[in-house]
């Protein structure tokens, strides 16, 4: 180590120097809104769309006068995919850029790295992605799907479509443990069988032997809540293997970050799934909010399920903050436990207040030319699997994610 | 190492006493926090590296095996002073069944670099397939890809109800740090670090000095597991969350780009580059004109072509060719050139 | 039996794919004792080479055959010209400067490609065994790999130029002395070990989805089969690659495909610890 009183001196002075400048320059009256996304790294392509999104309901809110009289201002963070990073900038988030709200997080892991720092900043979180569910904390409010409101929708149309003997193949993490007992469990409430239940992990990309194993189990339907660009390649091979027309298939998150784009109709057609949004569904709110996407940035290819998710979100705050006539968190949160609803692109979503999740319409969709064409919509479905085991209206102290037992 | 450790211990407090009234001033303490975590990781594969001779590409799977020790003793104790003793104990024990593995075997180089690739590998792996309720160590769920949240943070010993956190964890984490340099300086200024030394210089010629290279090499590794591993856990402290991307291979990269940047050879170096491109990367996150890899890549590989010795050393070595005239007496950084020789292949 | 059959083909495609991934990295290692760690990053730009190249309406197998490889090829020329040349004989820094070059190569792809899964559908059919249906592009690997090796042998063992490359491989000093140039060697053989990175890249792009960090999956796998297949290029390189490729499947149709890749791991570490100087240190030894 190499430090004499010479270079000690000069460092000092520079260090003074820097400290001297000025840290933040405060303007307080704009509401300021915290966004913690991953819009690099390997989870940009979920990341960088929801960005957009929430960048266009700001713009939307700002324009029509904004909220309470003020300009909302962003200040967003790019996560680079890193966990580690999500800590830290929740953490400057809510100490040191001190916002008003939080919207973001995309994998469940990141959500529970900065969810105990908001509940202790008490600064109100929304959390709008698709997620495993089980989340019960007052100060958290999530409008994705979870996976009783798809997998109850799901299943018996794919069953009807196909038969009773069902092969489930899921990611291995906590999602995908979560969703495959629930399918396993609306298979059986439909009178159907699980011959058998496989789990990958996210990095598995080799699925020969595996198209082998279901073959030789001989299912009617095989339904793949598969994650990820590695698990692509499981739809790739078993249309390569021309299974395809063989047995059908169902899943629970393919399309979600776009990726019927990906693959070929050939590949893709026919798949069934089950979400809050399709880019075909033909409503006149949904035409809008293509427009005014494609309007901002061009073309509207790169909206999916969670970017709408996240629109939605920032709508449902902004309307929460509207009713409250204030920012403060406690009349946030009871302006949103009001099961306060808006209209969005994917349709109506309204706030249940038990379990701070939203009630929304589940729409069926099938592939079909690399669009994902709905067949049927469900209107407003209830986070079942949550409802279970939250009731924040009894019991507000609340702060675990639950396991759902099934 | 010129000076004797006394020496050391003067400086080491003074600077550490000025870093710490200083740098809050300028960076928040919960940034400082991580810098001084990710420091200490650097300084725990500068000393197997630099001064040992053993490249690592698994030193994340040490950083890793702390953070989740401690986090599972944490979880099953409801208290945090066993479970930090634990997350040292714990990769040193592991690193030492592995280095005596790969040590005894005789086992060098780039054959050293595949096996702590492959258990870092095979560590990540079996981490990320642990989502089932089947995994579950006392009352620790794994927790597979999403990881642990939830456990005990570092409380007062025998207070589980005193915790410490914001500021004062910073200057726990601080001052740790100071203390593991100043073990590090006392280790390399014994006659272990001297033979270690050596062993990096010419394996052969120490060893047919009698010494036994095999168990040297395989207790320094164990030492820079211990330090690896106690950064591990004032991570996990710090996170309140753990992933499997702990053991990733991009982790592992890093450190080794920290050392490179900072200077292999030098216990300054791998600290300071660690610190430095750690921040340098949680600013870079805050722009969004170039992807953040491609400039991390370009970093390492314009440091291996026209700065391979690493910043420290250069700094150095610009001071003295700049200001040439040593002060006669108190010469602290005069560099034995054996010492700036690139441990090599 | 029709179940044996498909187990059998699916292992020969799994020792298949692992002497495609590994080709590229084991000539550049074999000849030059140059660990590229960008060599997985080379297979995602042959990836992404065939995937523009089909996109643009060219045939399948021209992209994947001839493009591909040629477009990383030079890619490689110019990594060994700008980086590697400057680090021959630094075994351990050229290895961290190509595992920079790797970042650089995915920050590189992220920015042009994005990080959206891309790929592009197999262009031979599904293939009917008795009761079971399996890839028909599984055999087009097996082929492919084959006819590498076999290129491979002939070109090292029957050419003039195989003749040089053996020498420099052997005593590269002697060789200059000869009058042939290292430095012009080293640049071709880090051209074909790019362009093989290239190719294995384009030849698995239609079995998977494409991102700019698809190449981190293969990299491991490769060091691995190259480093435990020790000194013999070809030999080496089938050897470990039916070791390893063999103990990954049985795992996998035993268990899961995890414990499949578990396994693997564990076999390169136990062979390592046996054999330090890989299977070909030991047996084959003055083999190609």
């Amino acid at each position: 180590m190499s430090l004499n009183r010479r270079n000690f001196l000069a460092s000092t002075a520079a260090l003074a120097s820097a400290s001297m400048l000025p840290r933040v320059a405060l303007a307080a009256d704009t509401i300021k809104l915290g966004s913690i996304l991953d819009t690099s790294g390997i989870f940009d392509a979920y990341g960088k769309p929801m960005d957009m999104a929430m960048r266009l309901a700001v713009d939307e809110i700002n324009a029509a006068g904004g909220l309470l009289g003020k300009q909302v201002e962003v200040t967003a963070y790019d996560t680079q995919s890193d966990m580690a990073l999500y800590s830290q900038y929740g953490q400057q988030l809510t100490r040191q850029d001190q916002v008003d709200v939080v919207h973001g997080g995309i994998l469940s892991a990141s959500r529970e790295a900065i969810r105990q720092t908001m509940r202790k900043t008490k600064t109100p979180y929304f959390y709008n992605v698709l997620y495993e569910g089980g989340v019960c904390d007052r100060n958290i409010f999530i409008n994705g799907v979870t996976p009783a409101q798809q997998v109850e929708a799901l299943v018996p149309y794919a069953m009807s479509k196909s038969g009773k003997k069902v092969y489930i193949l899921a990611a291995d993490y906590n999602y995908g443990q979560i969703t495959a007992r629930w399918i396993q469990k609306f298979v059986a409430d439909n009178g159907g069988e699980t011959v058998g239940v496989d789990f990958f992990p996210l990095d598995v990309s080799d699925f020969g032997s595996t198209i082998a194993k279901i073959q030789s189990a001989g299912p009617d339907l095989v339904i793949a809540p598969l994650v990820g660009g590695a698990h692509l390649s499981f739809f790739r091979q078993w249309a390569a293997a021309g299974m395809k027309d063989r047995i059908p298939l169902a899943s629970t998150t393919l399309g979600v970050g776009n990726e019927h784009k990906v693959l070929t109709p050939e590949e893709g057609n026919g798949i069934m799934v089950a979400y809050n949004y399709s880019q075909e569904l033909d409503t006149p709110a949904n035409n809008a909010f293509k427009e005014k996407w494609a309007a901002a940035y061009g073309d509207s290819n790169l909206i999916h399920e969670i970017a709408v998710s996240n629109y939605q979100g920032v709508l449902t705050w902004a309307e929460a903050v509207r009713q409250a006539g204030s920012l403060d968190r406690d009349a946030v949160i009871a302006a949103l436990e009001t099961g306060l609803s808006i209209e969005g692109p994917a349709g109506k979503v309204t706030v249940d207040p038990k379990t701070h999740h939203a009630v929304l319409d589940v729409h069926i969709m099938e592939f079909a030319n690399q669009g994902m064409k709905v067949i049927e919509t469900l209107p407003q479905r209830q986070p079942i699997d949550t409802q279970a085991v939250c009731d924040l209206a009894a019991n507000p102290g609340d702060n675990t994610q639950y396991e759902i037992q099934i | 190492m010129q000076g004797s450790l006394s020496n050391d211990a003067i400086k080491i407090i003074l600077i550490t006493g000025f870093l710490i009234w200083v740098m809050p001033l300028m960076i928040s303490t919960y940034t400082l926090t991580i810098l001084i975590v990710y420091g200490m990781l650097g300084l725990s594969l500068g000393l197997i590296w630099g001064f040992g001779g053993i490249l690592c590409f698994g030193q994340a799977a040490f950083f890793g095996l702390g953070a989740y020790t401690y986090a599972i003793a944490a979880i099953n104790v409801g208290e945090s002073t066993a479970p930090m003793i634990l997350a040292v104990l714990v990769p040193a024990g592991f690193a030492a069944l592995l280095g005596a593995m790969m040590f005894y075997g005789r086992l060098n180089d780039v054959y050293l670099g595949v096996i702590t690739l492959v258990v870092t590998l095979i560590l990540f792996k079996f981490i990320n397939s642990t989502a089932g309720p089947q995994y579950v160590i006392g009352n620790a769920r794994l927790g597979g890809f999403n990881g642990i949240p939830g456990f005990q943070t570092l409380n007062i010993p025998g207070s589980p109800e005193a915790y410490i956190w914001g500021d004062s964890y910073f200057y726990v984490c601080a001052v740790l740090l100071a203390v593991v340099f100043f073990l590090v300086s006392a280790l390399l200024r014994s006659s272990f670090g001297r033979i270690a030394v050596g062993i990096r210089e010419n394996e052969t010629r120490m060893s047919l000095m009698g010494y036994d290279v095999r168990a040297r090499k395989t207790a320094l590794f164990a030492v820079g597991a211990a330090i690896a591993g106690l950064a591990g856990a004032l991570f996990a402290n710090w996170a309140e969350i753990l992933t499997p991307s702990l053991f990733s291979l991009g982790q592992s990269a890093e450190i080794i780009i920290w050392c490179i940047v900072g200077g292999l050879g030098t216990r300054m170096g791998p600290v300071l580059g660690a610190a430095g491109l750690a921040y340098l990367k949680f600013l870079l996150g805050q722009q969004s004109a170039v992807d953040n890899t491609l400039i991390t890549g370009l970093i390492l590989v314009l440091f291996v072509l026209f700065l391979p010795k690493g910043v420290v050393p250069a700094v150095a070595g610009l001071w003295k060719v700049s200001f040439g005239r040593r002060p006669l007496g108190r010469t602290h950084h005069q560099r034995r050139p054996r010492n700036r020789e690139r441990v090599s292949g | 039996m029709d179940l044996s059959v498909v187990i059998l083909v699916e292992m020969l495609y799994a020792v298949a794919s692992l002497i495609l991934i590994s080709s590229g990295l084991a000539v550049v290692f074999g000849m030059m004792k140059v660990i590229n760690l960008a060599h997985g990053e080379f297979m995602m730009m042959g990836g992404y080479a065939t995937i523009t190249a089909v996109n643009l309406g060219i045939n399948i197998f021209l992209a994947m055959l001839v493009i591909a490889p040629l477009v990383v090829g030079l890619i490689g020329l110019a990594v060994e010209r700008l980086v590697i040349r400057h680090l021959y004989g630094r075994l351990v820094d050229t290895m961290l400067a190509t595992w920079g070059l790797s970042l650089f190569f995915i920050g590189l792809a992220t920015m042009i490609f994005g990080n959206t899964t891309t790929g592009i559908s197999t262009p031979i059919p599904g293939f009917a065994i008795g009761n079971y249906q399996i890839n028909g592009y599984n055999f087009f690997i097996i082929v492919v790999a084959i006819l590498l090796l076999v290129a491979m042998l002939v070109i090292l063992k029957n050419t003039r130029a195989g003749l040089i490359a053996r020498g420099t491989m052997q005593r590269s000093d002697m060789a200059a002395a000869l009058g042939y140039s290292p430095d012009r060697i080293y640049m071709a053989t880090f051209f074909c070990g790019s362009a093989l990175s290239g190719l294995a890249g384009a030849v698995l792009a239609p079995l998977v989805g494409l991102v700019p960090t698809s190449g981190g999956a293969y990299i491991a796998k490769a060091f691995i089969t190259v480093i435990a297949g020790g000194p013999s290029l070809i030999a080496g390189l089938f050897s470990s690659a039916g070791f390893f490729g063999i103990v990954n499947q049985v795992f996998t149709f035993a268990i899961s495909p995890v414990i499949g890749e578990v396994a693997l791991l564990i076999a390169a570490v136990v062979l390592l610890r046996l054999l330090p100087q890989g299977i070909t240190g030991k047996f084959f030894k003055g083999k190609l």
